[in-house]
């Protein structure tokens, strides 16, 4: 494999990661924000972004530590919240796994809803590549995404100032995450799966801790392959 | 809150630690070594299984709007999902989905 080959498959990822940009953006400038206006420092709100890269997470560990929760509430609910993560690494294994210790704790890492779902529908793209590139695929996607998440929540920590009002920001995340779901959708089992993900997971949404996410993941994952076994 | 900084630092750390232990588990420990048909048939739908969940109640119930469902967020919804199924070109969805939105509030 030649450096350029490296390079071009980089700044594929890269390229194909950079639009997650105006969604990481907000929400990180939201975390640095709010994080500084509970009373944590810039080296304390940096802290988290850069070693637990994690949105939804970060926000829990905040809420919970500006009610004064007990340290070990705090650690279970925000590693709760990123449970459904394993599953991530599971499934990115039979792509992955070949790859050395260190480039697969590197993609650990850096393993986001966005580039897991990005590399994912690659994968299934084009299977056949050298893992190298699927490796280095991955961490083109979340360059651009993960430069974002420190940057702006830096720049959130020292501004301070307010984010606009409602102009639908809120919305950017699901929109990019429902931009993923469409190339998701290439058979029926998917379709099927797909469908019993949202009626689940809509179902038990009342349930703490995002165990509602994990039950519907579950669920779908065997409608899907149960699908998939009775029609071939 | 009254957390001390080496309070502070030690809950960021273990959360980091915790957080990238799940996020190697399995790819660190199993590794090269072949898992088995039925497991990797389920693997296969993680993506499919996992996303539409994350998002379908953040759709529904926005946080922005206090949890009341919403017709310009649900039509940007509708349009990001089907460009996104139809042309299979996910840049294309969001700009499709992110112009609906912007619409739907400009004519609201």
């Amino acid at each position: 494999m030649s450096s350029s080959t490296t390079k071009s498959v980089f700044w594929k990822g890269a390229r194909e990661g950079a639009p997650f940009i105006v969604v990481a953006a907000p929400f990180a400038m939201l975390f640095g924000l709010v994080a500084t206006e509970a009373g944590l420092n810039v080296a304390e709100v940096m802290g988290f972004s850069v070693l637990v890269i994690a949105g939804a997470a970060q926000f829990a560990a905040l809420h919970l530590m500006q009610e004064n929760a007990p340290t070990i509430v705090v650690l279970a609910t925000a590693l709760a919240v990123n449970l459904r993560m394993a599953m991530y690494s599971a499934s990115l294994t039979p792509h992955l796994g070949e790859a050395g210790l260190w480039q697969r704790a590197l993609v650990a890492y850096f393993n986001v809803d966005q580039s897991y779902a990005m590399a994912m529908i690659e994968y299934e793209k084009n299977p056949k590549r050298p893992v190298a590139d699927k490796v280095t695929y991955f961490l083109g996607v979340v360059a651009p995404v993960a430069a974002t998440w420190y940057a702006f929540t830096l720049a959130g920590a020292l501004l301070g100032s307010r984010i606009p009002g409602d102009i639908g920001l809120d919305f950017a995340l699901p929109i990019t995450f429902l931009a993923l779901v469409g190339p998701m959708l290439k058979t029926l089992p998917h379709v099927l799966a797909a469908g019993t993900s949202v009626a689940v997971a809509l179902l038990f949404a009342s349930l703490p801790y995002g165990s509602g996410l994990l039950l519907a993941g579950f669920a779908a994952m065997a409608v899907g392959a149960e699908a998939e076994r009775r029609l071939s | 809150m009254n957390f001390t900084a080496g309070h502070i630092w030690l809950i960021i750390a273990l959360l980091g630690i915790g957080t990238f232990l799940i996020r190697f588990s399995f790819l660190g420990l199993i590794g090269n070594r072949k898992m088995p048909p039925w497991v990797l048939r389920h693997l296969r739908y993680t993506p499919v299984a996992l996303i539409p969940g994350l998002v379908a109640p953040l759709v529904l119930w926005p946080t922005a709007t206090g949890g009341q469902p919403d017709a310009s967020r649900l039509a940007a919804a509708a349009v990001t999902i089907i460009v996104g199924w139809y042309t299979k070109n996910i840049i294309a969805a969001v700009l499709a989905g992110a112009a609906t939105l912007a619409f739907a509030f400009w004519i609201t």
